[in-house]
């Protein structure tokens, strides 16, 4: 197949995925409206760990740091600003996932792959344990609740529906996806992949692969804060579970299922989770991790590119 | 002051040895297969569960334990069997997420075999004996030097039965171990059951200590990876060193801050551990 045809076929696949998303929330009924807007989010967060397992070849078990602490910044904006301003509230939490990023990114990327999982679970557990536990400042145990304020922009103001908080979940993560999907095709990305394929002659041709790896951890982590910041705004709430390791666990589960490398796989199998979830919980009720457990695994051993792993080269020409 | 120092002391001792079995596991399994066992955690909180079924059976606290361990061995032959054989030679990350896979199933099983309520395993021993100003359980020392007879008797495992030489040569050299008509799959399917064996009867011994459930897992397994990069990754003396270490510390400060906050003691360490000596604070500096 040539570029032309492969960049044709992508980019007309991009548009109707994008056009399916935006009438979504006019024709689903409100469950499944919800359910779209979520996925959105979730799959924004799988994107960005997808920089970090698919393209630079490591595993962070701590995106729930990120998710969290972007989550946690809106809410305390929100309610400490006055009058709340949702753009300075979305400043706060994308600055304390840059914050946090920076520290953990530091940190993690002394040691090589596999130390990198256990290190970034270590700090997400520390975040974890410190906004458990600091009551005065993150409310505990029962978290933040907020009132969502309009949407004021250049003098344009807009209280959000539903349906348009729906769209303005789409754009976000459209235009987040288009510069992350810039971002791996950069000379950047290439060095990234490049570290994925063969670390030791990365460094040998002269790249400093640490310095590489701390950006790509700093970035990653701040497209976690951003879909934390969705989430919260989405919710109107922060709660100490969405801190907890089960998000991290959930991002790893929606890459590898979707299919790591490809950007949009993540956001698949984030749908593809939700759904199993759905479909799952009325023969296993709450114990429906099980057989996603074991999908899990066997996607892992059968299937290690996920399900969109046949359409990489398209997805990433 | 000092009666409280040297009482969190002795807790500290009691605990730094049960991680030091986990951890122990966790590292022996990594140092020959380069394979980081997420599921280990729930390897010993099964371990637990198996301990409360089998006493609940037999009656007998010690046949409970040996139970434990032998039940979480099989389990873990057939885990290491059914989902880490195939991926032999592959990318050490998809081990990570294989073995996070099966974590998943395992945590689960146990909340749907036994229940959200946490049960609890009676003490096997009764006695206590005069500690200052308690009454200090003799149970807890007992469960100190078994672990200790535990770890002894795998250092004396490694050190001279057959099956410790395969595990030492195959730990050196995968290829030349081979070549030397080691069984090397047999010999990574064993180490995984052993570790998995040492992790179930850590957990079947602290089942009196606190409560079972099936959150047991995480809790330990967070604590057991610090400590296994804290000793030095595939380091079994260094990885029981720093159980004890790390037991200790947040044994004393828990005596000024809660528990819950003392576990940042141990992220600290973590921390300074990176910065300072990445590879393990209990090797001798790498050349």
């Amino acid at each position: 197949m040539t570029r032309g045809r492969l960049a044709r076929g992508y980019w007309t696949g991009f548009g109707l995925a994008l056009a399916a998303l935006a009438v979504a929330p006019l024709v689903l009924p409100e469950f499944w409206r919800r359910f779209a807007t979520e996925i959105l989010i979730w799959g924004l967060l799988a994107m960005s760990s997808d920089l970090l397992l698919g393209y630079t070849g490591i595993v962070s078990f701590g995106h729930s740091a990120f998710f969290g602490v972007g989550m946690y910044g809106t809410a305390m904006a929100l309610l400490r600003l006055h009058p709340p301003s949702l753009a300075l509230a979305t400043a706060a939490g994308l600055a304390g996932a840059a914050l946090v990023a920076a520290v953990v990114a530091y940190f993690s990327t002394r040691l090589r792959d596999i130390y990198f999982a256990i290190t970034t679970l270590v700090f997400s557990q520390i975040f974890y344990v410190v906004i458990f536990t600091w009551t005065e400042v993150t409310g505990g145990e029962n978290g933040l609740a907020f009132r969502l304020p309009p949407l004021a922009l250049f003098g344009w103001t807009h209280r959000f529906t539903p349906t348009t908080l729906h769209w303005f979940v789409l754009g976000v993560v459209t235009l987040s996806y288009l510069v992350l999907r810039r971002v791996t095709q950069s000379p950047f990305g290439m060095v990234l992949q490049s570290i994925r394929e063969n670390e030791p002659r990365t460094l040998a041709i002269g790249y400093d692969v640490k310095r590489y790896k701390v950006v790509a951890v700093m970035l990653s982590g701040l497209f976690a804060g951003l879909a934390g910041v969705l989430y919260a705004v989405q919710n109107r709430f922060a709660a100490p579970n969405f801190v907890f390791f089960d998000v991290s666990a959930n991002v790893v589960i929606f890459n590898v299922l979707g299919g790591v490398g490809t950007l949009v796989g993540p956001v698949l199998g984030a749908a593809v989770f939700f759904l199993l979830r759905e479909i799952l919980s009325r023969y296993f009720t709450e114990y429906y991790l099980i057989p996603v457990g074991l999908i899990f695994t066997l996607t892992v051993i059968f299937l290690p590119q996920g399900l969109l792993g046949v359409l990489r080269r398209t997805l990433n020409q | 002051m000092l009666e409280q120092v040297a009482v969190q002391l002795l807790n500290g001792l009691v605990n730094g040895m049960i991680l030091a079995l986990v951890a122990s596991g966790l590292t022996l399994i990594f140092g020959i297969m380069d394979v980081v066992n997420f599921a280990h955690g729930e390897l010993y909180m099964l371990g637990a569960y198996v301990g409360t079924t089998t006493l609940a059976v037999t009656g007998s606290f010690w046949l409970a334990l040996v139970g434990a361990a032998v039940a979480i061995f099989w389990l873990g032959v057939a885990v290491q069997i059914v989902a880490l054989r195939p991926l032999l030679g592959r990318d050490p990350l998809t081990t990570i997420l294989a073995t996070f896979g099966v974590s998943l199933v395992l945590q689960n099983y146990a909340l749907w075999q036994y229940g959200p309520v946490a049960r609890r395993i009676p003490e096997p021993v009764a006695g206590h004996f005069r500690l200052f100003y308690l009454d200090y359980p003799w149970y807890r020392v007992i469960v100190a030097a078994l672990a200790a007879a535990v770890l002894a008797a795998l250092w004396l495992f490694l050190a001279h039965a057959t099956w410790g030489v395969w595990i030492r040569a195959v730990t050196q050299d995968r290829v030349m171990a081979a070549a030397m008509g080691i069984p090397v799959p047999r010999v990574h399917t064993v180490v995984f059951g052993l570790g998995a064996a040492m992790a179930g009867a850590s957990g079947c011994l602290s089942g009196p200590l606190v409560g079972v459930d099936q959150t047991l897992g995480l809790g330990i397994i967070l604590r057991a990876f610090i400590v296994v990069v804290v000793g030095g990754m595939g380091n079994l003396l260094g990885s029981v060193l720093a159980a004890v270490f790390i037991s200790l510390l947040e044994a004393l400060a828990s005596l000024w801050v809660s528990p819950a906050q003392a576990v940042i003691v141990s992220f600290v360490l973590l921390i300074v551990t990176l910065l300072a000596r990445p590879t393990g604070l209990f090797v001798p500096t790498p050349k």
